[in-house]
């Protein structure tokens, strides 16, 4: 995709190299993610559209999403029923999980260079998703 | 349209999105809601819903591509994240308060905002600034590859762009994108950034602060997978081939064109928002 430069390449061995290898390694972390979250949601998708092809979708006016499909241990669930539309939800899932991951490894990269600073505001970032992520999978499920 | 039809032409519609704004520079995210709401008649909250997932897709799978090239930087993308999360969630919440008029009118001038700057010129400026004292604290200062080989750089005015960063947070929040325009404008313009490394680590914020948001507007039932399912499938296709033909591709007039068509498209939301017919 990118075009490697090689001289930059060579320069980052001498500039901050530990630095780097973090970086690639959560840049490869994201991607494989992403991948894994596209088949998934594919797959549920190609089942969805199989089952329910004839059916008109309508997105006019806001119902808001079933329980099952917007609290988080429910879609887990529904998922594993192998419910098309809960395959895809956890497609998303992994999805939206995958920045999460990028940030929690991010904490120990930080932490194996000894860069303290960066551990506990890096550990911000991930407690204030953790809290976006997990008021709704504590919530009741309404 | 049956259930077949409408994925289809979602997706097609979403590689475009995809396709243009990697391209451009200027993000998927963008168009797709106008699209969706403008073109197909969806609910603004579905629409921002299957916006903000798109947004992760394309951030996540064009990181890889960005972090071989070396520009980013890593502690300055993660301290203004803080700034970015805590505007997401806030916006989030905010989103599920304020009608859907109103969200058109801000979407459709953030537009406005985002297609006047991708016509702007940068110019590469690594100023010999002074270290700021507090970037040098947090140990922001960077370096990245020139002609003249490795340069430094040093982060200025860091409560402006923090500041800057949570109002981007807010509006990402709120409207299911990815805000790259205002993250750049914060690191290029305010604290003087070199451009490369602003898209770059803005690249990889926006992510994690679309991420912020996500399990808010999952449980406020924004995230319809029937609808996710094509935008999401389509945008990130689109995005990682136009990032296949970037390196050959002359983009000064697409942008250009593009830029216009968001401008339209910004006109028709704003003027939709007045009459309250989104």
């Amino acid at each position: 995709m990118a075009i490697a430069n090689g001289a930059a390449a060579g320069e980052n061995i001498q500039g901050n190299s530990q630095d780097k290898k973090v970086e690639l390694f959560l840049g490869r972390l994201l991607r494989t993610g992403v991948l894994l979250a596209a088949i998934v949601v594919f797959v549920g998708g190609v089942w969805f559209v199989a089952q329910s092809r004839d059916e008109i979708p309508n997105y006019r006016s806001f119902r808001g999403e079933p329980t099952e499909l917007k609290h988080i241990p429910k879609i887990v669930h529904q998922a594993f029923s192998m419910r098309p539309l809960g395959i895809i939800q956890l497609g998303l899932l992994l999805l939206i999980a995958t920045p999460v991951a990028r940030v929690f490894f991010s904490v120990v990269g930080f932490g194996i260079e000894r860069d303290w600073m960066y551990v506990v505001i890096t550990l911000m970032v991930l407690a204030l998703l953790i809290y976006s992520l997990g008021s709704n999978a504590l919530s009741s499920g309404r | 349209m049956n259930t077949l039809e409408f994925s289809l032409v979602v997706a097609l519609g979403s590689f475009l999105a995809g396709f243009l704004g990697s391209l451009t520079g200027l993000g998927g995210g963008v168009v797709i809601v106008p699209l969706l709401t403008l073109a197909f008649g969806v609910d603004m909250r579905y629409a921002i819903g299957a916006s903000l997932v798109s947004v992760i897709a394309t951030s996540s799978g064009a990181a890889a591509a960005y972090l071989r090239e070396g520009y980013s930087n890593m502690r300055v993308g993660m301290f203004l994240e803080i700034a970015t999360t805590v505007g997401a969630v806030c916006g989030a919440f905010l989103a599920g308060y304020l009608s859907t008029s109103v969200i058109a009118i801000i979407f459709g001038l953030v537009l406005l905002y985002s297609a006047y700057g991708s016509t702007r010129n940068y110019e590469e400026t690594t100023a010999d600034a002074p270290p700021d004292r507090l970037a040098t604290l947090l140990n922001l200062d960077g370096s990245l590859p020139t002609e003249k080989g490795w340069e430094t750089y040093h982060v200025r005015r860091l409560p402006i762009g923090f500041g800057l960063m949570y109002v981007a947070g807010v509006l990402s929040g709120l409207l299911g994108i990815g805000s790259g325009a205002v993250k750049v404008l914060a690191m290029d313009q305010a604290m003087k950034i070199p451009f490369k490394v602003s898209t770059t680590t803005s690249n990889f914020m926006i992510g994690v602060t679309a991420a912020a948001s996500a399990g808010i507007y999952l449980r406020n039932g924004y995230i319809d997978p029937g609808l996710a399912m094509p935008v999401m499938l389509g945008v990130l296709a689109g995005a990682l081939t136009g990032a296949r033909v970037l390196p050959g591709a002359k983009v000064k007039t697409l942008r250009f064109v593009f830029a216009t068509v968001i401008a339209a498209l910004a006109v028709e939301m704003i003027f939709k928002g007045i009459k309250g017919t989104l």
